[in-house]
């Protein structure tokens, strides 16, 4: 049998994107949100999981796509990273997907920006492209793009 | 469980061990004849031995196996207990220590060379026996076989009750041939002993027994990580419980009333439950003291016995670690600076062993840990030369200062005052890092000491880092938390009077906060958050300033709103915005929404209030200034009856507070109010002048339910809390008070002019004194505290 595995989905500015579903904690709606004054830009804020402070990071940001349409209300995808739980702000949930390892292709050569790094490849689906994500590489609240923009 | 477990737990239980073997070696020394002590030691040493050999650490098998032959000698008295022999074995313990250590860290023994030690413990062993130092005791027939303390009753009345060897064979004979009484009752009926002996047997007896089985019994190990968790979850409850108890307010369900009760009790009793699953006795690393002492003072030839109050004094573990290398400083200083040489001591006509004592007690939601010696005490003759001489103050200021602000002079970087630098202290660093680190957990330390007659070192810690009281202020819409230790005092700044109180040097905005200028941070700008240049008002234009200090600097924090105190659980920030400096942590709100906590020092550095190169010499600078206005004085002022206005001096307050009528409640005779979780006697100004004191307590009617609600000063005097309910509140002011008459009115101290006006200073002790607030006659605490002058 073909080695497969299982991807949790969601939509980034009509993209589909996907972590691997053993790293992802729990799925959750929008939550009150604190803002961290002088954090990298995508830093979100902080959110009360339960308990647990757990930061926010904009996905979008962090990808370098355009920022979300205002008052819109992002999804929330709690992953395990090395360094605790961290919420990755998403637009919408898709469905958990299981693909065989074949369908996998690397990013090519002409994806640049700070992207690049966090995309591991895609997987080939019937009608679209599954953007594989680093999820390590993702909860990094810094990039080279970010850190000049801050200037800190 | 594979080899690594078994190592762990070996690792583990070794480490506890060996903290006992310090305790009892040192134990031993003072009471050679404690059998049971000697007992224990050996017992641990063979047991470390045994399981060294069948894990194959071979060094450290030999090491620990020459200790207890030499432990054997001593145990069969062949040997008697020296101090030279003591510290063979406590230096056995140290290379048995580090060698753990290396074990935990590398698996391996490592390559030290005991050789020296393995020689001079088995020299000792061979030290010809000096029986005749035992003779004093004459030790039981049995004794040298008795390895454990004995169990049997028949052993026991042997050695306490002196009851022969015979008669308890006999009545043992009786027993086996179908005497169904307790040995004790046959011995007491033929005469051999007597019941109270008997009594006092069986309580040895039952002690021996509980003493060596409940402590493994009754505890268990439990990762802390999982006790953090319980504590995350037991807060979330808490929280969730809130909204349950609001809920329940809006339903007319008396059975879901009752249940939402049952839950808001059991959630309270579960939440105090975890918060003390954290909490450890202070007596966990006081026990390595009696070592430390006993190191120090043969190292410097001195006498020394250590007293312990309060061991089981519980504090939260993260704060037990952070205090303990600034306690031991304290008191290898008191053993190596305090006390006297014992020909000194006795030339000043004291008892040539000093005492060193350790005090812990809880005191107003934080502990108190003590150390005082009675020794030579500070020379404050001596240390202002030293300061001047160092330049640390002016000739000047020096001669100003009191005495207490001159004794803390030695927690400046760089000061001492010994004569002789010795190995152990006196070279300048320690105290200053003692100061650091018990302020780095949010304490204070003070040092009290009288000339020739001792030293106190008075060090005051929160319980828990992990729940703190902060002040909840807002800021562009966001909740942020001050802690409360760096807050000074909260000035309001009316619409009319921001004009003229703001004023600009060089465009940066400073108050003038009682003559003196305070720099002023406006937190909505430093937070990037300000969306006008504007500073931060509230719509009626009114101002207000969070007066907080860091590094002893004062600054003031301009917010948007001032919200209220709260506690509040800490919980550290991810790593990664840990590079944000000027947040602290974050906490939870009650509403389930995130606040973040400011870190004071952190956000000064930021707005350059203080700055790393320069901090230090700013903090003198600030110190200097202080002590420059030494003679003045600052006193709150308030309402007194008759239009005469009262003071007191402000470092006797508190707090102010304002209560509903409704929250006070009658106690005995007696307002009182439930004031952060304690009950605090609220005292009328206007019952505590009047002269008649029987008449106290007819006078406290209860108060009319209709009337506004009460202002309240609370105060401190000698460790306890009150309220004293005033009229009004005028002002705080600074001024020297020198003109001063005596009054004939109960309860003032002297009538004073303050601010040009003739100002009458109320006697906080007299009013306590009148008012006879059961705290004031029946406080052990208080009592053992006072110093006698």
């Amino acid at each position: 049998m073909a080695q497969t595995s299982q991807f949790c989905t969601f939509y980034l500015d009509k993209l589909l994107f996907g972590v691997e579903l053993k790293g992802v904690q729990e799925v959750i709606r929008s939550l009150d949100m604190t803002k961290v004054p002088l954090a990298p830009a995508v830093v979100s804020g902080l959110i009360n999981l339960r308990g647990q402070i757990v930061t926010a990071v904009d996905l979008r940001r962090r990808l370098g796509l355009k920022p979300s349409p205002p008052g819109t209300l992002a999804m929330n995808v709690v992953v395990r990273s090395e360094d605790g739980s961290v919420s990755l702000l998403v637009d919408e949930i898709g469905d958990v997907v299981e693909v065989e390892q074949s369908t996998f292709e690397p990013p090519p050569e002409t994806l640049q920006g700070p992207a690049r790094a966090m995309i591991l490849g895609v997987h080939k689906l019937q009608d679209r492209l599954l953007h594989v994500l680093d999820i390590e590489k993702a909860c990094q609240m810094i990039d080279g793009a970010e850190a000049a923009a801050a200037g800190h | 469980m594979n080899d690594s477990d078994i190592v762990k737990d070996f690792l583990i239980e070794s480490y506890e061990n060996l903290d006992r073997l310090d305790r009892d070696l040192v134990g031993l020394e003072k009471n050679p004849e404690d059998e049971q002590a000697l007992a224990g030691v050996f017992r641990t040493i063979h047991t470390i031995k045994g399981t060294c050999g069948f894990l194959a650490f071979n060094k450290l098998e030999a090491v620990a196996h020459v200790g207890e032959n030499l432990l054997t000698r001593l145990r069969d008295r062949q040997l008697v207990l020296t101090p030279e022999i003591t510290t063979a074995l406590l230096s056995m313990v140290d290379a048995v220590r580090q060698m753990l250590r290396e074990i935990e860290t590398t698996g391996q023994e490592g390559t030290r060379d005991d050789s020296i030690l393995i020689a001079t413990l088995t020299r000792l062993q061979q030290t010809p026996a000096a029986p005749k130092a035992v003779a004093a005791v004459p030790a039981p027939e049995s004794a040298a076989e008795v390895a454990a303390p004995p169990t049997s009753m028949g052993d026991i009345l042997m050695q306490q009750a002196g009851v022969t060897a015979a008669e308890v064979q006999l009545a043992a004979q009786k027993q086996e041939a179908g005497d169904p009484r307790r040995l004790g009752e046959i011995l007491v009926e033929q005469g051999s002993v007597r019941p109270a002996d008997v009594a006092d047997a069986l309580r040895t007896q039952q002690s021996s027994r509980v003493g060596s089985a409940s402590a493994s019994d009754s505890t268990i190990r439990v990762d802390v990580s999982l006790l953090d968790k319980l504590m995350n979850l037991v807060g979330e409850l808490v929280l969730a419980r809130n909204q349950v108890l609001q809920f329940a307010n809006r339903m007319k369900d008396t059975s879901f009333l009752a249940a939402s009760q049952r839950l808001n009790l059991i959630t309270t009793e579960l939440q105090a439950g975890v918060m003390k699953t954290r909490m450890q006795p202070i007596g966990n690393i006081w026990g390595q003291f009696p070592r430390t002492v006993r190191d120090v003072a043969l190292g410097c030839g001195k006498k020394v016995a250590i007293e312990m109050e309060g061991k089981e004094t519980e504090l939260d573990k993260t704060i037990i670690e952070a205090i303990k290398d600034p306690l031991t400083h304290l008191v290898r200083n008191s053993v190596d600076h305090g006390i006297e040489q014992p020909e000194a001591r006795v030339k000043a006509g004291k008892d040539s062993i000093g005492r060193l004592i350790l005090r812990a007690f809880h005191e107003g939601g934080q502990v108190n840990i003590e150390i005082s010696d009675d020794g030579a005490g500070l020379n404050a003759e001596r240390i202002r030369k030293k300061a001047i001489e160092r330049g640390v103050i002016t000739a000047d200021q020096g001669s100003r200062m009191t005495e207490r602000e001159i004794f803390n002079l030695i927690f400046l970087p760089g000061f001492s005052t010994a004569e002789k630098v010795t190995n152990v202290s006196g070279r300048g660093v320690g105290m200053d890092v003692v100061k650091t680190n018990v302020e780095k957990i949010g304490g204070t330390v003070d040092v009290q000491s009288i000339l020739g007659r001792g030293t106190t070192v008075r060090v005051k810690i929160p319980l828990t880092l992990a729940i703190i009281p902060a002040l909840i202020v807002t800021c562009s819409g966001d909740r942020y938390a001050i802690p409360q230790v760096n807050l000074l005092e909260l000035v309001r700044l009316k619409a009319e009077e921001v004009g003229k109180g703001i004023e600009l040097v060089h465009g940066v905005p400073v108050y003038r906060l009682r003559g003196r200028l305070l720099p002023l941070v406006y937190l909505n700008r430093e937070l990037k958050l300000a969306n006008d240049a504007h500073p931060a008002s509230q719509k009626d234009g009114a101002i207000n300033i969070v007066v907080v200090h860091a590094e002893e600097r004062p600054f003031g924090l301009v917010v948007d709103q001032i919200n209220d105190t709260e506690e509040i659980v800490v919980k550290p920030l991810r790593k990664q915005l840990k590079t944000v400096k000027i947040f602290a942590g974050s906490s939870i709100m009650g509403d389930g929404k995130v606040a973040l906590i400011l870190d004071v020092l952190g956000l000064a550095r930021f707005a350059s209030v203080v700055t790393e190169t320069k901090d230090r010499a700013m903090a003198e600078k600030a110190a200097g200034a202080a002590e420059a206005e030494t003679g003045k004085q600052t006193f709150l002022l308030f309402a007194g009856p008759d239009d005469s206005r009262m003071a007191i001096p402000l470092s006797t307050l508190a707090r102010l507070e304002e209560f509903p009528v409704t929250q006070v409640e009658m106690s005995g005779g007696q307002w009182v109010t439930q004031y952060r979780g304690q009950i605090l006697p609220l005292i009328r100004l206007d019952v505590a002048l009047e002269e008649r004191s029987h008449q106290f307590k007819a006078l406290q009617a209860p108060p009319a339910r209709d009337s506004g609600p009460i202002q309240v000063l609370v105060l401190h005097h000698d460790g306890r809390s009150f309220g004293l309910v005033v009229e009004r509140i005028l002002d705080i002011v600074e001024d020297r008070a020198d003109v001063r008459s005596a009054t004939n009115r109960a309860a003032v101290l002297y009538s004073v002019v303050i601010g040009n006006r003739v100002t009458e200073l109320l006697d906080i002790a007299a009013i306590l004194r009148s008012a006879d607030l059961g705290f004031t006659r029946l406080s052990p605490a208080m009592k053992s505290t006072e110093v006698p002058n």
